[in-house]
C-alpha cells in the first residue's frame, strides 16, 4: 500500500486529495502510467515527490511510501 | 523556543516579524522582499486569490533555498513566510528576510530566494476572475493548466 497525493488542479479533476493505492509498481514511472489510466488525468508535466524529496520517473517505490503528484508550481 | 525560519501559514504575514527572525550583531544589512496579490495582469482582473501547498514539504523546501543561500552567500541568514488560503487583492502573500554583514549579498540572496520558490517549492495559485478560474500553471504566470495542459493563454 502507498498513499497518493494530489494537488491544485489534479486534486480537483481526481475529487480527491489523497488516495490509499493498495497495488506498489516497481517505479514512478509505472504508478503515473497506472494513475493516468485510472483518472484520465495527464501526469506529462508533473513532478513526483516521494516522502517530501523529489524523484525522477526511474526511482523504486515502496510499500509506505507517501507519493505526490506536484503540477508546475505557482508560489510566490 | 526559537521560532521557526520556514513558514507556511493561513494567517496574515507580520513584515517586521519576519524581518526580526534575521536581525543579528553581525549583520549591518536585511533586503526585505514581500510579494502582494496584483489586481490587474495582463489586461485581466483578478477578483482573489486562492494559494495551496504541500505544507510539510513546501517547509523543507524554504529550508532548503535559505541553506542553498547560507552556501552561496556565507553570513547570509534567511527567514520565509508563505501564506496560503484565500487572499484578496494587496495582501501579502510572501516576505523573504536576508540579512548579511554588507548590503549586495543581501539583495542579490533575497532575489534569488524568490526565484527559487517559483521553481521548487510546491505552492499553487488559483486566480478568480469575472468570469472564470483556473490554477495558474507556471511561474511566468502566462499560461493556465486547468486540465494539466496548456490551453488558456492569457496574453
Amino acid at each position: 500500500m502507498i498513499r497518493l497525493l494530489f494537488f491544485a488542479h489534479l486534486g480537483e479533476q481526481i475529487g480527491e486529495r489523497e488516495v490509499m493505492w493498495p497495488h506498489v509498481p516497481e517505479t514512478v514511472k509505472q504508478l503515473k502510467d497506472e494513475v493516468e489510466e485510472r483518472y484520465g488525468v495527464s501526469l506529462g508535466r508533473v513532478m513526483t515527490a516521494v516522502n517530501e524529496e523529489y524523484v525522477r520517473d526511474e526511482a523504486p517505490l515502496h510499500a509506505g511510501d507517501t507519493v505526490a503528484f506536484i503540477p508546475p508550481v505557482s508560489g510566490g | 523556543m526559537t521560532e521557526p525560519l520556514f513558514v507556511i501559514t493561513d494567517r496574515p504575514i507580520s513584515v517586521e516579524d519576519v524581518m526580526k527572525k534575521v536581525m543579528r550583531p553581525e549583520a549591518g544589512a536585511v533586503a526585505v522582499f514581500a510579494g502582494t496579490v496584483r489586481e490587474w495582469t495582463n489586461g485581466k482582473r483578478t477578483l482573489f486569490l486562492r494559494y495551496e501547498a504541500y505544507v510539510s514539504m513546501a517547509e523543507k523546501m524554504l529550508a532548503q533555498i535559505g541553506a542553498e543561500i547560507a552556501e552561496k552567500w556565507p553570513g547570509a541568514k534567511t527567514a520565509i513566510t508563505h501564506r496560503i488560503g484565500r487572499l484578496k487583492i494587496g495582501d501579502i502573500a510572501v516576505v523573504i528576510a536576508v540579512s548579511s554583514p554588507h548590503r549586495a549579498e543581501a539583495y542579490e540572496a533575497n532575489r534569488y530566494a524568490i526565484e527559487r520558490i517559483k521553481q521548487i517549492v510546491p505552492i499553487w495559485k488559483k486566480e478568480q476572475w469575472e468570469d472564470g478560474s483556473a490554477w495558474v500553471g507556471d511561474q511566468l504566470e502566462t499560461t493556465a493548466y486547468p486540465s494539466g495542459k496548456p490551453e488558456v493563454k492569457e496574453e
